[in-house]
């Protein structure tokens, strides 16, 4: 019952993940949220300014080159989906390393397997 | 769309990011001593997660829609402290994507990421001392708690913009309207949340913080596979 292995919860998460990325996201509601609606109803929508990265290629969760506007945002939804999982896991992979190099003890983290690194001094 | 720069006054956004920092550096210290070496790409997974998540806007209302925020299914998943540090990731990509402000993206984080998931926590943990840690216990009190949350971030963004909003709005309409249209949006949260929290209790229970047992104990031995 369940999936029995973390690598097997990895796989299946990612894998839901980059459907609703993908896939479930270009069937997103595209009317204003309810920031962007209180902004515009109150008047200081027009407050906002150019965003920085506003010219690059995908901003606003789209593929500039692609017509498609569901291809569009899928595709940026699966580059976002794997950025997201790359940069989350190297972050904590930091902060993990940031607590045992205080040499902290380690009798509530878990046992290492075999093979388990030692953080570099 | 997340808080776009300009919304607020510069001192404003610039308190934003040192209080935002301030929490995420808590957030760091508290969570690297509990990060095992399993936990960590789960905690990428749950950014993941939340981030495909924060795509797909449902409707609330004629013209409006809401997002997920995230901040206590990421808490009753990995933690509080993993979590708002879960949100502050997603916030950082989803800014790369022009999605919330690069000045704002302070307040941001302590709006969708610490407030949810330290204060909606806070919620999570006295529902479950009045309701206990049975899986539907824990269901019910992750969606109360993420409904509280959006509400929480929403008073605490109006609070923000009467302090140091910029444009000329009244601080009492945009305060009423943003709790109207956060009491919607709080609704969709907490059916989202307890869905997923709901999934992945009754796939791997031992792997979702907010149960409290199993997970702490010898999670080592679990990821393995080995009946723990």
């Amino acid at each position: 019952m369940g999936i029995s292995r973390t690598s097997g919860v990895l796989v299946v998460g990612l894998v839901v993940a980059l459907v609703i990325g993908g896939v479930i996201s270009g069937f997103a509601a595209d009317s204003p949220d309810g920031l962007e609606r209180v902004a515009e109803d109150e008047g200081f929508d027009e407050t906002a300014e150019d965003h920085a990265f506003g010219d690059l290629p995908v901003a606003d969760y789209g593929i500039e080159a692609i017509d498609n506007d569901r291809l569009s945002v899928g595709i940026a939804g699966v580059l976002g989906v794997l950025v997201t999982f790359a940069l989350g896991t190297g972050v904590f992979l930091l902060v993990r390393a940031l607590g045992r190099s205080d040499g902290a003890d380690d009798t509530d983290a878990p046992r290492h397997r075999s093979g388990d690194r030692e953080p570099a001094p | 769309m997340h808080i776009p720069d300009g919304f607020f006054e510069p001192g404003m956004a610039a308190a934003g990011a040192v209080v935002a920092a301030g929490g995420v550096a808590v957030c760091v210290a508290r969570s690297r001593d509990s990060l095992g070496e399993r936990q960590v790409p789960l905690a990428g997974l749950t950014a993941a997660f939340i981030f495909a998540v924060q795509m797909v806007n449902f409707p609330v209302a004629a013209g409006t829609s809401g997002h997920l925020f995230g901040g206590v299914l990421a808490a009753v998943l990995v933690g509080p402290w993993t979590g708002a540090l879960c949100i502050a990731v997603v916030l950082m990509v989803q800014a790369l994507f022009a999605d919330g402000g690069l000045t704002a993206l302070g307040l941001n984080i302590i709006d969708i990421g610490l407030i949810t998931a330290l204060g909606g926590y806070v919620v999570f943990a006295g529902l479950r001392s009045i309701l206990g840690r049975k899986e539907q216990a824990i269901v019910a009190a992750s969606a109360i708690a993420a409904f509280v949350s959006v509400l929480l971030a929403a008073a605490v963004f109006s609070l923000q913009y009467a302090i140091g909003g910029a444009g000329g709005a009244s601080a009492g309409t945009v305060a009423a309207s943003m709790m109207g249209v956060h009491t919607l949006i709080g609704i969709g949260e907490a059916i989202i949340t307890a869905l997923t929290v709901g999934a992945v209790i009754a796939s791997r229970p031992d792997l979702v913080y907010g149960m409290g047992g199993a997970e702490r104990r010898a999670p080592e031995v679990a990821g393995t596979g080995a009946v723990a």
